[in-house]
């Protein structure tokens, strides 16, 4: 695990694990901070003592964990979690296509969506959620890349023509500015190559801190919510949670304040809690629509999704919700 | 929060000749004719000196000279002892400050009975930013923006605000009647070395004008109200101000909504403030603070108020100051 320092602007990365985070207790009598077995260096004063695994020691006036689903910052803090196991797991890779792709696919199988998201011209993350055991871990390469492009699209009945449900009859008054893309004849995702990196798979989960802030660490990211990636939203979540951070911080700062107060982080967390709660909710929605597999549910799902497309109203509302530009989507 | 306060722009207006307000003052069902205010005639200027002795009477006590002081017990957290400008018989002021002492201990808990204060102070800190910083042609984006400022907060507490100004760069000299606080205030600012720089000391503001300190900007927020004599009060806080400085204070306004928020809400309601923390009478209208500091040569530049949203818990700067409300001035270069 890195960490990350600033130090006079400067910013130093200490590439080794953290072992034990204490914050020092503050000289006065009055302080109510944790009890540190360490040696209280009067100088320090009130600042969190960092040790890490090769031995060396950091002072930080502000710890952020921004260390992922698994964080060691949450868990040496000792904030509590709820949430709940999908049990589900995603594999994870990179792969390379032979013609650009600058669209990103997502195909919601019975057992869970695949998702082909772009990170440049020819290269693609894939993000496969299926039940445990479904995929064999130890099959080779090629028979992988098979596995995915099959995924991908072969299976589970012809392509679907734009003219069911979705049709110009029943939606073409609402279209608007939407023009062809309904007619269009139906486009598959780019065919997998080959893999361009090392194939992991994780469990998923629901993961949400109680609280996002202590005395002298706050959580961002993955360290204080974790999703389903089927809506692709816990960057987003993540960096909208730095956002608000650094915009809270940098007015505490203006004003003279201490960064590891815990008055001013209680702000970012009303914040981003609210926000993240919200995203969460909804998210835990789509999963559990899409995880049930039955004919008459089917059609209203695709429907509904056909009409948020379609109303460009409720397809600009939704877009920018998940993008991080509208964080309460009901209040504009 | 933030630099985008409106402000309330106040214009001390001239005295032209006798200008007496009158008040009506209801205190324990008791009317009593006040009269507030500032004016030339004489008839106007005996009444006013009268005044100053009156203002600070608690009713259903005789009048002495030990009264003139904030007699009842309290702890507070707008609290500062006034400085003493009268003889007080030494014992009365050890009771005072032993009562400050008492709960000096929680100056820095900030879940604590001083939290409204924490809570306030962001916002307070904003205006002080901003003022000085245009007055000082400062950069208000700068992270240390009063570099090179000599500052002084006067009624330091245990340096609520002390801290942040040193933060932003000020030499900061804290000052308090209360020993107590002090040492706390000493204690807690060396756990930081920007802050272990403030120099704090238990004194007055006229034991500093007697050492004949200057300062660029001096600061007291939230103690005129609790000053026996506020006139004079002001009047040390010019002489420590360098000309051309800034001097800011603090307090509550004297009107109906400032009685119903600052004592039945804050001291009867909410329990924010222990019962007898703020006399209503002692509490000064923007109009009187800016005559006072007028005959300081100060000239108030800016003045705005603090309105606390009960929903979000939150204060923010505002035009409204029927409340809470703070004044920058500008002492005469002379």
């Amino acid at each position: 695990i890195k960490h990350l320092q600033n130090t006079d602007f400067q910013k130093t990365i200490y590439p080794s694990r953290l072992t034990s985070m204490a914050i020092l207790p503050s000289s006065s009598s009055t302080g109510v901070d944790k009890t540190s077995s360490a040696k209280v260096s009067y100088h320090r004063g009130q600042l969190a003592k960092l040790e890490l695994s090769d031995g060396e020691s950091l002072y930080a006036k502000l710890v952020v964990g921004a260390d992922g689903g698994k964080s060691q910052v949450r868990e040496l803090a000792g904030f509590k979690i709820t949430g709940w196991n999908y049990y589900q797991n995603a594999v994870i890779c990179t792969v390379e296509h032979s013609v650009e792709n600058h669209c990103a696919w997502q195909r919601f199988l019975p057992s869970g969506p695949i998702a082909l998201l772009p990170i440049s011209d020819k290269f693609s993350n894939i993000v496969w959620t299926m039940n445990p055991n479904e995929l064999d871990c130890k099959m080779n390469e090629d028979d992988f890349v098979k596995a995915l492009n099959h995924a991908l699209d072969y299976g589970y009945g012809p392509h679907p023509k734009s003219g069911v449900l979705g049709s110009a009859d029943i939606f073409s008054w609402f279209r608007g500015d939407v023009t062809m893309s309904a007619n269009e004849c139906f486009e598959v995702p780019p065919k997998v190559v080959k893999l361009a990196s090392e194939r992991m798979v994780f469990p998923l989960s629901l993961k949400h801190a109680n609280d996002y802030v202590a005395k002298r660490t706050v959580l961002v990211g993955d360290a204080a919510h974790t999703v389903h990636p089927l809506a692709g939203q816990g960057v987003n979540m993540g960096f909208g949670d730095a956002s608000a951070l650094s915009r809270i911080i940098a007015d505490g700062i203006a004003v003279g304040t201490d960064i590891g107060e815990i008055s001013l982080l209680k702000k970012y967390e009303a914040e981003s809690k609210l926000a993240n709660v919200m995203m969460m909710a909804v998210l835990e929605g789509f999963q559990k629509a899409y995880s049930v597999d039955f004919g008459p549910l089917n059609v209203l799902r695709a429907a509904a999704f056909r009409g948020a497309h379609h109303v460009s109203p409720l397809g600009r509302i939704i877009i920018s919700f998940a993008s991080g530009q509208l964080r309460l989507p009901f209040f504009s | 929060m933030g630099f985008s306060y409106r402000k309330a722009k106040f214009v001390a207006y001239e005295i032209n000749g006798p200008r007496v307000q009158s008040h009506r003052l209801l205190r324990n069902g008791k009317a009593e004719n006040k009269i507030g205010g500032f004016a030339e005639s004489e008839k106007a200027k005996t009444m006013a000196s009268r005044l100053s002795v009156m203002k600070h009477v608690p009713p259903n006590r005789p009048w002495s000279m030990i009264h003139l002081l904030n007699p009842r017990p309290f702890s507070t957290e707008h609290h500062q002892p006034p400085p003493v400008t009268n003889t007080t018989p030494s014992s009365l002021k050890q009771q005072e400050l032993a009562k400050f002492s008492a709960i000096a201990d929680t100056w820095w808990d900030s879940e604590g009975p001083f939290k409204p204060l924490h809570a306030l102070n962001p916002t307070r800190l904003a205006f002080i930013r901003s003022t000085l910083c245009r007055h000082f042609r400062k950069d208000p984006y700068s992270p240390k923006p009063f570099q090179g400022l000599k500052l002084i907060d006067v009624g330091c507490g245990g340096g609520i605000l002390s801290e942040p100004l040193a933060r932003m760069g000020a030499t900061v000299t804290g000052v308090d009647a209360v020993e107590k606080n002090i040492n706390i205030a000493r204690v807690h600012a060396d756990l930081d070395p920007v802050t272990s720089t403030i120099e704090y000391c238990c004194t007055t503001a006229e034991k500093l004008v007697e050492e004949q300190r200057k300062f660029d900007a001096v600061i007291a927020l939230e103690v005129i109200e609790h000053v026996a004599e506020p006139a004079e009060f002001c009047k040390s806080l010019a002489a420590l101000t360098v000309p051309d400085g800034a001097t800011v204070i603090s307090t509550i306004n004297r009107s109906m909504r400032s009685y119903a928020s600052a004592i039945i809400a804050a001291e009867y309601i909410l329990h924010w403030l222990p019962k007898g923390t703020h006399q209503w009478s002692s509490f000064l209208t923007p109009e009187e603070l800016v005559l006072i500091l007028q005959r300081a040569s100060i000239d108030v530049k800016e003045m705005a108020g603090f309105v606390y949203n009960p929903l979000t818990g939150r204060w923010s700067l505002s035009d409204d100051i029927s409340v809470n409300f703070i004044a920058f001035g500008t002492k005469n270069s002379q």
